[in-house]
């Protein structure tokens, strides 16, 4: 019997031997259809504790990641942000795919933690309101930007940061190229083109090419002439001194 | 007058093999494994009620992945367990003596046994499957009855397509096959142990260091063909890991389907090749192991 496992061993071995270029392979093709994302390394184990990452390590890391969530849920609800914040990089680092979680994440962050530290009645200098509530803007941004990076070919998270860098930040410039890369992907919402042309129309120097966009967007015919975009272009024409032969009838259409 | 020809007897069976697995699966049925599945319908829906303060997208995202990895963790355990009593269970009954005293090879017994386990472990997550997409169901029509008393109707298509898709997807059911071909590799490598072991514990032990070891197998086997500075030592030690353990992690698929990952056909295809090839595999060395065992 001896003899016979040390048979078995070996032809194991050799098993083993042909599976290994197998499974390389089978990794390759995996990462490349974004299997496999998620980055199990010494700092996860700190935060998410020795059961938790044995249990990632098992195969069950989209459980170890929801019952995160749920906690970073309860420290919204109790509006502790930095605790929040740790769980949802375990969160995002566990399920690097999920962008529901990278979208709350940078929503609890850049809409609700950033109002809470703007509005903080410990702190009675302004200024330093103001510099933390911009530090959690960059925390929104920051998991957006991570969660793009990881889900490069999905146009919700391009969206949202779109939407944080118009209504945050001001950015109209970083907000129209978003959009714009949001709306060459399949699935992108309807408005994705025309937010970018929106935006770009507020991005000092670009007036021009918005115009430029806006007007074909105008010739696509009328369900692209949408109250705003009749609006910033006729404030482009006046802006740009387009001749007046050239102009477009920017008034919006009568309903009877 | 002619005697009545005697049956032929045929070295290779399908019918013999049908009746052993088909009297494993009774006698795993028989020992009530199958109660398992009232605490996975608990905690599904537990979990659907604990959930109703999240939005009905988190909702489903923590009642697939509670499902599914549920399904996950039950499969392999039946698997496991199910496997490694098997043969000491025989010997102690002495069904083991009676069944080999007769003209059945050993090839046919273990296949019998094995085919037993894997039919077991397909009528169970074919249930778990059935009550994951009932629960669901409700869930979806829970959430689309909210949306249509609260939204104007001409958000509301818009959301019940945003519902239907946060739901059960087409996607699923490969991810469903895989966990399938996971326990069932689990379930023939359970099968090799025991051909060997001196008991059912040892088994499952073994079983379940073996689990958590193909688990970081890809670690080992990328350090191991990436890594040239290491010694001789650890190198010798990460190829016998990378060669002899499984990549189980090539089977956990449903996270990342979970999340919004579609699995692609040839992908899908490839990763179930390689379950079956290490479940024919197992079982071969199993047979190997058994057939010249002293019983």
């Amino acid at each position: 019997m001896k003899r016979r496992l040390l048979v078995l061993f070996v032809a194991l071995l050799a098993f083993g031997a042909v599976k290994v270029p197998y499974e390389e392979h089978l990794e390759r093709v995996h990462r490349a259809a974004f299997f496999h994302g998620a980055k199990l390394d010494l700092g996860l184990r700190e935060q998410i504790g020795q059961l938790g990452f044995l249990a990632a390590l098992s195969g069950f890391r989209s459980l170890v990641a929801d019952a995160l969530y749920i906690h970073a849920h309860a420290a919204w609800e109790r509006t502790e942000w930095g605790r929040m914040k740790l769980d949802f990089d375990a969160v995002t680092a566990l399920q690097p795919r999920c962008v529901l979680f990278w979208d709350q994440a940078a929503w609890h962050m850049a809409f609700n933690a950033s109002i809470a530290a703007r509005d903080n009645p410990k702190q009675p200098r302004e200024a330093l309101r103001i510099r933390d509530q911009r530090q959690y803007w960059k925390l929104g941004e920051d998991y957006l930007l991570r969660g793009i990076a990881n889900n490069p070919e999905r146009p919700l998270l391009y969206d949202r940061l779109g939407f944080l860098y118009r209504e945050k930040f001001k950015d109209h410039c970083k907000s129209a190229a978003i959009y714009a890369e949001c709306a060459k992907l399949p699935g992108a919402p309807q408005y994705a083109h025309r937010f970018a042309a929106y935006e770009l129309a507020q991005c000092p120097g670009h007036e021009r090419e918005a115009y430029e966009l806006l007007l074909a967007l105008f010739h696509k015919g009328e369900d692209e002439r949408l109250p705003t975009l009749l609006r910033i272009l006729g404030e482009l024409q006046e802006k740009l001194n387009v001749p007046p032969e050239r102009k477009v009838d920017t008034r919006a259409p009568s309903h009877p | 007058m002619n005697a009545p020809a005697a049956t032929q007897h045929r070295a290779f069976s399908p019918s013999r093999i049908a009746a052993i697995a088909s009297n494993t699966l009774l006698e795993l049925i028989r020992l009530k494994v199958f109660y398992f599945l009232l605490i996975f319908a608990l905690l599904i829906i537990g979990c659907s009620f604990f959930l109703v303060n999240l939005s009905f997208q988190e909702q489903f995202q923590v009642l697939k992945d509670v499902s599914l990895g549920a399904m996950s963790i039950f499969t392999w355990l039946l698997a496991v367990l199910a496997t490694a009593m098997l043969l000491p269970k025989d010997i102690e009954d002495r069904t083991l003596y009676t069944i080999l005293a007769k003209p059945v090879p050993r090839l046919e017994y273990l296949l019998g046994k094995l085919l037993g386990v894997l039919a077991l472990l397909f009528v169970a997550i074919s249930l778990m499957s059935v009550m994951f997409v009932l629960v669901l169901y409700i869930r979806e029509q829970a959430a689309i009855h909210v949306a249509t008393r609260s939204m104007a109707p001409a958000e509301l298509a818009g959301e019940i397509a945003s519902i239907r898709a946060s739901t059960f997807t087409v996607s699923l059911i490969p991810c469903i096959v895989i966990i399938y071909l996971k326990a069932a590799l689990c379930g023939a490598l359970t099968l090799l142990l025991s051909t060997f072991a001196s008991s059912s514990i040892f088994t499952i032990i073994v079983s379940v260091v073996v689990y958590l070891i193909g688990h970081v197998q890809p670690i080992a086997r990328e350090y191991w063909l990436a890594t040239n500075d290491a010694g001789a030592g650890t190198k010798i030690f990460l190829a016998l890991i990378s060669l002899i353990f499984p990549d189980l992690t090539a089977f956990n698929l449903v996270d990342d389907v979970v999340a919004g990952n579609a699995i692609a056909l040839g992908l899908f295809l490839k990763t179930a090749a390689l379950g079956v090839t290490y479940i024919v595999v197992y079982y071969l060395a199993a047979y190997f192991a058994f057939s010249a065992k002293e019983l």
